[in-house]
């Protein structure tokens, strides 16, 4: 698989797209959601910026299958991290200590 | 081809454990790919400590992080978007050929970088004068902000405390926040350093349409650090405004 050029205009609309994403996450964390839905609507916008980035400055989107691979397992151990982590954390207190 | 007239032919740059000069590219961008894995966990940890400790206090978290200056913040925010768009360009340009772009895009993209952290040093230098250094990271210039009285007017360096919120739970905010700032700062100062001696090697035209790796592979490890602050920007300084009003 060659290289491939990825053309200007793409790295623009991809720029562009960033701009407004962060003006939006700005006038998105001052207006008051209900409950905890100011944190999910800042994190869905992040987490979108971020994908931009990966797939077109970083070129993931041309790239071979092997680094679509390792991007994927970067997502899957940082899961991991936060979901056996969070498992230990938040059942703490469940159950009393052996013996008391 | 055979072997012979392939050694001829091929580029400079191409290592001898390398096939060709494609192969050898995608083993370099493989190379950064991994290691930025690794720094996706090396971050990650931070990420973990946050949200770990915002969903104990939340309250602590929105009254300090409402304390951040949300201009400067979206302002570099926006510099560094600035910087990974010159990154992206000085590797196209670099992939058609165009030297001159090359240097041009690169020497932006520190400029934009050393304007980041130019703009942290003034939060920081501001966070010192309110005494929002926590513990004693300082030497005799101990943790204990000023506190707004509820409903009086307060001057800017005043912490106003949301919902009763411990100043003692403010404090484990800035610890995470100059951890996660400050080790996002390292990033870029090397960031910046390896830009150096690319763009010394660029003057000396080393790289061309046939032999980009190096600028590519700066290039993902600057967009990885875009990315971390993509991240940083909305918990860190947005996620209490919507109570703002409260203060």
């Amino acid at each position: 698989m060659s290289a491939h050029i990825v053309p200007i205009r793409v790295y623009l609309t991809i720029f562009l797209i960033l701009m407004v994403g962060t003006i939006l996450t700005v006038f998105a964390a001052k207006a008051d959601f209900p409950g905890p839905l100011n944190a999910v609507v800042a994190m869905t916008i992040a987490v979108f910026k971020a994908t931009a980035v990966v797939l077109y400055f970083m070129h993931v989107r041309y790239s071979q299958r092997l680094i679509w691979l390792i991007v994927g397992s970067a997502l899957f151990w940082l899961v991991i991290l936060f979901a056996l982590t969070f498992s230990d954390y938040s059942t703490r207190g469940w159950l009393p200590p052996l013996g008391s | 081809m055979a072997a012979a007239t392939e050694h001829e032919v091929h580029h400079p740059a191409l290592q001898h454990h390398f096939d060709d000069m494609e192969q050898q590219r995608t083993a370099g961008a493989l190379g950064m790919w991994v290691f930025l894995v690794t720094e996706v966990m090396f971050f990650g940890g931070m990420f973990f400590a946050y949200t770990l400790y915002r969903r104990a206090y939340p309250d602590a978290f929105a009254s300090a992080s409402n304390h951040l200056d949300l201009t400067l913040g979206a302002v570099n925010t926006v510099v560094l978007i600035c910087s990974s768009l010159t990154m992206a360009m000085a590797v196209y340009s670099t992939q058609v050929g165009k030297r001159q772009l090359q240097i041009f895009f690169l020497i932006l993209t520190i400029v934009l970088g050393g304007t980041f952290l130019g703009i942290k040093a003034v939060e920081y230098k501001d966070k010192y004068d309110s005494h929002l250094i926590p513990g004693e990271l300082i030497p005799g210039h101990k943790f204990g902000p000023e506190i707004a009285e509820p409903g009086k007017p307060h001057d800017e360096h005043a912490l106003v405390l949301l919902n009763g919120a411990s100043v003692k739970n403010v404090e484990i905010f800035f610890w995470i926040y100059f951890a996660m700032t400050g080790m996002h700062a390292v990033h870029m100062i090397i960031g910046i350093g390896i830009m150096l001696v690319i763009l010394y090697s660029s003057v000396k035209g080393r790289y061309g349409p046939a032999y980009y790796n190096p600028v590519e592979i700066t290039g993902l490890y600057w967009h990885f650090v875009d990315i971390i602050w993509i991240f940083l920007f909305p918990l860190l300084y947005l996620l209490g405004r919507h109570m703002e009003h409260l203060g």
